[in-house]
């Protein structure tokens, strides 16, 4: 999940800093490890800066968690780009993940994928145009027993069918 | 489930089973409380988990209190216990559940591991996209601690054991134990070489243990109901209950718990059976990285560690993918590649450029470019994937690859001779 | 402890805690590897290394499987065999083979190890990765594609330059190693990793497209731009020098050198070197034979000895020259009658010469450094002075030892500091006499003839607590950088460091400028010792009085006073009033046509033979790489010409190794009195100003002629700039801001420079470099300025 250039360059256009209370809830979080840990942290660290930042993260707010961490930035870069629930590129107000994984598509997750890419008018990794959603094809979510599953934010959403997936958007629009 | 005894899921038919009050009312933190009392020791605790046959849960199977016996409790220095709830293994979902429903018996089974090994902190490490766990999870921990019964400053007692929530961000390979220890400690989750292995050099480069959320809240019964009342709810050298996480083409899919041993026959039959009165054409039985077996073979066959393996396949994380006539597998294999493809850690050579070789040559098989050697090609590749790299990531997918072409070769060599799937409808 | 062990049927005795690949080494069996490098930690991530180890069923990883009693392994077997060439194929499947147009081809380490293992078709038929190129700056070119992620860049960043700039960004197929955001690489060894990188992803930017490997021809060479002495390998083409890279030593640096060292080369080649004789007549320089120019010089020496005095010629040479050419200086100086013979150009104080050793050396071999338990340093900048040097410290640093500086700027260290005193410049003498004391305080036992002084300052906790961890290592070396050695009380410094080092059972180093200090006062190019260090009648005039004395004549020797003098304003001003200056140099500069007279166009250190005597006095000779450049001559060829022509005797050597040899003979005559300190401490510390003091430093790429010609280098994120630099505090006081332009003048010059705000000063101190055409107008670089706005 390398940005790309002009990714970079949108996220360097973006000034947002680490806020003060993002700092005093990492702060919170590195009470947990020894003290010369605090590298420990950065993985809740990032979570907490790009909730911060509307689901994304800049270079900036990346600098800002790695100098907050006091640990290279380049080690945060790492991080960020290894794991893939963080975003580096700007994101719609709402994450649609759906799974695809075998057992989703044991359970026909085909069908939820066109139902949500004919609604959303929008392909995999693609935001709409008024910039809602993002959608995005993910590996298995561990809910696999109620599959076909996606994770719309921070909710799972299990047992899928095409007419709930209308209803679940509908009832964000 | 009439008459099955439930490890993992006994509280599962209460209100609210989640709670303190619910887990100390049906006899939680018992054995903990002794231990608080200092009326166990730890010699006892540790011989009656080996007594157990417990093995573990997150996938290799190793004995747990063999692995609990590698820590020296009396060594000097900071000693860690781990409990991996990153679960990712495509086909289970058990440990969300048991995050969920019975949060407090995995703190408990936690701090009795810390008690036997003398590590006096633990992490939880729960993946990223579990945000309802893991709330279930800090909950109940704060509860844990509010009771007094987690921490490092405990009354009346000279045992300490202080436990925190670690979450990760979205990535697989995190659940190998030594990545899970590196990211952790805040980095990428590259796998370690071992040895040193965790018991010798695990987080912060201290003693460490590192085991699953099931492994972890089947330790209170063991304790509580006693080493014999739990070994003997398997069968021999698998003791206890397992969570099978039945998927796919089950009437019924869901997280069934029942003895070790139980015929693979039987627990279709708890799922349901097969949905549509299809045929059975060919399960995964230990989750995506145990070799496919086909209906037959499985018809046969007790699922436990040692029967999974005799047949050559797994009982692995004990995910259960079931699949009936109509699938095809070519298709199957292309999605389990292209897995792995996405989730390798990308250190070792052979994994990093083996899974995206096999993801790729799979791919054209299923959009019909498939070449005559492609099959060759493709199990050669997959061997040379197998014992070479740092993880069994890399072996994860090779293994598969070798059995999807050892049961269903006819079937690559139609799609790839014609283009296009010999089963119907795909 | 060593064990048994068996490969490929040899049996061997090996250290009991190594991997199979060091065995193996050791032994002369080869593993191939890409990820392994004995200076780095153990990655185990390529795979390449797998070999059959008896009672295994997989192949392990050579790199990373420790020895065990009677191990048997087998690196040629077939399942050795079989898994080292599946890793060869997988390592081909997305690298581009473009070996025709790689700078690597014919020494990549792919290359080979695919001749030998590799299959002989490629089976893969799909789209190869392609990889975007990053811009890591001036120095190091890439070619991302062929990146195998080996990760030894990436890990020499974090463990050797002690800067974790590289990193693997991405994860699985896509990985790609690089520094995420645009980035140029800061640390002052960064181009190591085109070294360590076994393919052609990271190559020596300069030397792109100019020779592939195999046209080259290598000739050995010592590094000429610091006291450490790295081992080189020097390139060359068609007698054009193409490029330099390390010549392992373990005993000095290892496997490692400097960018410095690397990319001095680049400054060899600039547009204002000269290469024929020139002489100025009429006001006007000419090109001329080196009959007339030697003539010129020899007649102008000549007359101002016979009718004035020998003592009216003064001879400054740079740290820079050769054993022999400094020698060959030294002699002709005083064949002519005169001690008027100085290489130390950027010291201010020359009061406690007589009291130093016959000549700086380390108490401790370079590679002891790393095994000290404690490390004072004393007034300087290790990282950007002795790349490698430093490299030690921050070495000892990780086996444990504890590293203190005292500095009266807090610079940043690619180490953790255990501790550290910043104090302001002025200062730093009553701070080293404050610890003196309280070593003494804490010593009783320890006798001192400085207790007078000692008794004049208090010591606060700071110098106690200082003294107490100092009176507490076993193994323990205070050693002294650039600014202690440069300060204005530089003698005096010296001798408080030694004051401590007897107080508390320490010793005492000095990491002197350029690469032959230790060759100079060997040499006897210093005015009050001989060769050898033998004591002469009447000291000659140190450096400071040669130029406060305004002589009439100069020789001056691979030397840009302007630039590389303390003091430059008053060294130009001599130059300019006296009647004869002669300049053996390899550049001229504006400044140089406008004092020199005669021009003796000599050879840089890559196109001459000669010595380096190394700051742990190891000698080190070397041979010309290439020949001299046009009509250019060797400084040793020209000294003795000159010595000839003035009919001195002693001047008929044939080849430069028969000065080496007479100066071998010399150390016979080392009067091991003489290596003995005898300190003579005054009763009172000198008195401080109260003013603006200045504090001057030669940043690392502007450090000798060769290296500030080098524009890669001057492109470096480390280059400086002239500025004038202080604390926000000063700034403040001052009514200045960052950026402004500020006037700063000094007795009757002034130049403009703008301000940098930095708080690492301490007090009532300015920074501002030295090595610059912008700063050469000043005068005393440790000592008062004024400053004005503009
Ligand atoms: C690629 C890979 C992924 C794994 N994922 C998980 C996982 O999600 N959860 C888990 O408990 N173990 C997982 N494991 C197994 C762990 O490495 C480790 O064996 C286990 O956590 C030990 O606990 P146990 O002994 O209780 O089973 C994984 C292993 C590999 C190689
Ligand atoms: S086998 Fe794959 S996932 Fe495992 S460490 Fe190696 S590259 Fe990473
Ligand atoms: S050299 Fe051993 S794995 Fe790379």
């Amino acid at each position: 999940m390398v940005a790309t250039r002009e990714g970079q360059q949108m996220a360097n256009a973006n000034k947002a800093r680490l806020s003060d209370s993002a700092k005093a809830e990492i702060d919170a979080w590195l009470t947990k490890y020894p003290q010369e840990q605090r590298r420990s942290a950065v993985i809740p660290a990032l979570h907490i800066a790009q909730d911060e930042n509307k689901g994304w993260l800049t270079t900036q707010l990346m600098d800002d968690v790695a100098d907050h961490l006091q640990i290279p930035r380049v080690s945060v870069y790492e991080v960020s780009t290894f794991y893939s629930m963080y975003d580096l590129e700007k994101v719609g107000t709402h994450k649609v993940c759906v799974c695809t994984n075998l057992s989703c598509m044991l359970s026909d997750s085909d069908a939820v994928v066109a139902r949500l890419k004919e609604k959303l008018k929008i392909d995999f990794n693609e935001t709409t145009a008024d910039g809602k959603f993002t959608l995005r094809e993910v590996e298995c979510l561990g809910a696999c027993v109620n599959a076909p599953v996606m994770l719309l934010d921070r909710t799972y959403h299990e047992k899928l069918t095409p007419e709930k997936v209308d209803k679940i958007l509908g009832e964000l629009e | 489930m009439g008459n099955i005894n439930h490890v993992c899921f006994r509280n599962f038919d209460l209100d609210q089973p989640w709670t303190f009050e619910a887990y100390e009312n049906m006899g939680g933190y018992k054995a903990w409380r002794k231990i608080l009392r200092g009326e166990l020791t730890r010699e006892f605790v540790l011989e009656e988990m080996k007594a157990s046959e417990l093995r573990g849960r997150g996938g290799a199977g190793f004995p747990t209190g063999l692995k609990w016996s590698f820590l020296n409790p009396n060594a000097p220095g900071q000693k860690y216990v781990v409990c991996n709830s990153d679960e990712g293994e495509p086909g289970t979902c058990k440990d969300r559940d048991i995050l969920r429903y019975n949060p407090h018996q995995v703190i408990e089974g936690m701090a009795i591991a810390g008690f036997v090994m003398g590590a006096t902190v633990g992490y939880n490490y729960i993946r990223g996209e579990f945000y309802e766990p893991i709330e279930r999870f800090e909950i109940a921990l704060q509860e844990a601690k509010a009771a007094g019964l987690i921490g490092l400053e405990l009354k009346d007692t000279k045992v300490a054991f202080d436990l925190h929530t670690h979450i990760g961000a979205g990535a697989y390979i995190c659940g190998e134990e030594t990545a899970l220890l590196e990211s952790l400690e805040g980095k990428k989750g590259y796998p370690r070489f071992k040895p040193p292995f965790p018991a010798n050099f695990g987080l912060y480069g201290q003693p460490t243990t590192v085991n699953n959320t099931e492994s972890f809240a089947s330790v209170p019964i063991i304790l509580e109901k006693g080493s014999k009342w739990f070994s003997e709810q398997g069968i021999p050298n698998n003791g206890g209950t397992k969570i099978f996480c039945v998927s796919g083409h089950v009437n019924k899919p869901g997280n069934y718990e029942v003895p070790l041993g139980m015929p693979f026959s039987e627990l279709l039959e708890l799922a349901g059976g097969v949905r549509d009165g299809n045929k059975l054409k060919a399960v995964i039985p230990g989750g995506s990285s145990a070799p496919i077996l086909t209906a037959d073979v499985m018809m046969k066959i007790d699922m436990d560690f040692d029967s999974l393996a005799k047949a050559g396949s797994m009982l692995g994380s004990g995910a259960v993918i079931v699949m009936d006539e109509t699938t095809c597998m070519v298709k199957v294999l292309s999605r389990l590649a292209h897995f792995y493809d996405e989730e390798s850690c990308g250190q070792c050579t052979p994994c990093r450029e083996g899974t995206g070789w096999v993801s790729r040559i799979v791919h054209r098989i299923l959009h019909g470019d498939g070449k005559p050697d492609d099959l060759d090609l493709l199990d050669n590749v997959a061997a040379n994937m197998i014992g070479r790299t740092i993880c069994v990531l890399a072996d994860a997918l090779a293994m598969p690859v070798q059995s999807f072409i050892r049961c269903f070769r006819e079937e690559f060599e139609y799609f790839i001779e014609h283009g296009k799937s010999m089963v119907e409808g795909n | 402890m060593k064990i048994e062990i068996e490969i490929d049927g040899k049996k061997l005795q090996v250290e009991q805690n190594s991997m199979i690949i060091e065995a193996a080494d050791n032994a002369g069996i080869t593993v191939p590897r890409f990820c392994y490098h004995k200076k780095l930690s153990i990655a185990a991530n390529c795979r390449m290394c797998l070999v059959d180890v008896e009672k295994s069923r997989k192949p392990l990883p050579a790199c990373a499987t420790p020895v065990t009693e009677g191990m048997v392994v087998r690196t040629r077997s077939k399942l050795a065999l079989e898994a080292q060439k599946s890793v060869m194929e997988f390592l081909l499947v997305n690298h581009p083979l473009d070996c025709p147009i790689c700078d690597q081809g014919g020494q990549c380490e792919l290359q080979d190890i695919a001749l030998g293992y590799g299959a002989d078709a490629s089976r893969y038929d799909q789209g190869k990765r392609s990889v975007a190129d990053k811009n890591l700056g001036s120095l190091i070119a890439t070619d991302m594609t062929r990146c195998i992620h080996c990760t030894r860049c990436v890990r020499f960043g974090t463990e050797i330059a002690g800067i974790t700039e590289m990193g693997s960004i991405g994860r699985g197929e896509s990985t790609e190693i690089g520094t995420y955001v645009e980035k140029s690489l800061s640390s002052e060894m960064s181009a190591n990793i085109i070294d360590l990188c076994p393919v052609g992803a990271l190559t020596n930017k300069p030397f792109r497209f100019r020779a592939r490997a195999w046209e080259v021809l290598q000739a050995r060479g010592v590094s000429a731009h610091d006291c450490v002495g790295s081992n080189l390998h020097i390139h060359h083409r068609r007698n054009k020098i193409m490029r330099v890279v390390p010549k392992e030593n373990e005993a000095i640096n290892e496997t490692w050198i400097s960018d410095r060292d690397r990319f001095s080369c680049e400054g060899l080649h600039s547009e204002d070197r000269v290469t024929t004789p020139m002489i100025k007549r009429h006001g006007q320089w000419e090109q001329v034979d080196w009959q007339t120019a030697l003539h010129v010089a020899v007649e102008g020496l000549q007359t101002i000895a016979q009718t004035q005095s020998p003592s009216h010629i003064g001879a400054l040479a740079s740290s820079n020259a050769t054993l022999e050419e400094l020698y060959l200086l030294q002699k002709l100086m005083r064949g002519i009658g005169t001690n008027n013979v100085d290489h130390r150009v950027r010291q201010s104080d020359f009061h406690y010469q007589q009291a130093t050793a016959l000549m700086p050396t380390l108490p401790v071999a370079i590679a002891d450094i790393e095994q000290q338990d404690l490390i004072i340093y004393i007034g300087g900048h290790p990282q950007f002075e002795q790349p490698l040097i430093n490299h030690r410290i921050r070495k000892a640093r990780d086996n444990g030892a504890t590293v203190i500086m005292i500095n009266p700027v807090d610079l940043k260290h690619n180490f953790d500091v255990s501790d550290k005193l910043i104090v302001a410049n002025p200062l730093l003498p009553r701070a080293l006499t404050a610890i003196c004391r309280a070593l003494s305080e804490q010593n009783p036992d320890a006798k001192t003839s400085a207790q007078e002084l000692l008794q004049s300052v208090t010591a606060d906790d700071k110098h106690q607590q200082l003294a107490k961890q100092l009176l507490a290592a076993d193994n323990s070396l205070i050693l002294l950088g650039a600014i202690a050695q440069h300060h204005q009380q530089g003698g005096l410094l010296h001798g408080l460091a030694t004051l401590m080092a007897s107080l508390g059972n320490s010793r005492v180093g000095l990491l002197t400028p350029g690469a032959n200090a230790t060759g100079a006062w060997f040499a006897g190019a210093i005015p009050h010792r001989g060769p050898a260090g033998l004591n002469v009648a009447k000291p000659g005039l140190d450096v400071k009085r040669m130029w406060e004395s305004q002589l009439p004549a100069y020789l001056l020797l691979n030397l840009e006073p302007e630039h590389d003098c303390a003091n430059s304003q008053r060294a130009l001003k001599a130059l300019h009033n006296a009647d004869l200056v002669i300049c053996v140099t390899p550049y001229k500069t504006a400044a140089m046509e406008q004092y020199a007279d005669v021009i003796l166009p000599m050879a840089p250190f890559t196109e001459t033979s000669g010595t380096f005597i190394n700051i742990e006095g190891k000698w080190q000779s070397f041979t010309a790489a290439v020949t001299a450049q046009g009509e250019s001559r060797p400084a040793w060829k020209v000294l003795r010409v000159l010595g000839n022509l003035l009919e001195l005797d002693g001047f008929n050597y044939v080849a430069s190794t028969e000065i080496t040899d007479e100066l071998q003979a010399l150390t016979a005559n080392i009067n091991s009195d003489q290596q003995i300190n005898k300190w003579r401490y005054p009763s009172q510390l000198p008195a401080v100003n109260n003013g603006i003091e200045r504090i001057t430093y030669w940043p690392i790429y502007r450090s000798d002629n060769v290296v500030r010609r080098s524009v890669p280098l001057q492109n470096t994120p480390i280059s400086d700039a002239p500025v004038i630099a202080m604390s926000q505090t000063l700034a403040e006081e001052l009514t200045l801001k960052a950026g402004e332009d500020v006037v700063v003048s000094q007795v009757d010059t002034s130049i403009t420079l703008p301000v940098k705000i930095d708080n690492r000063i301490a007090g009532n101190v300015v920074y501002i470099p030295a090595g610059f055409a912008e700063t050469a107008a000043l005068y005393e670089s440790f000592g008062s300025v004024n400053i004005e706005r503009k």
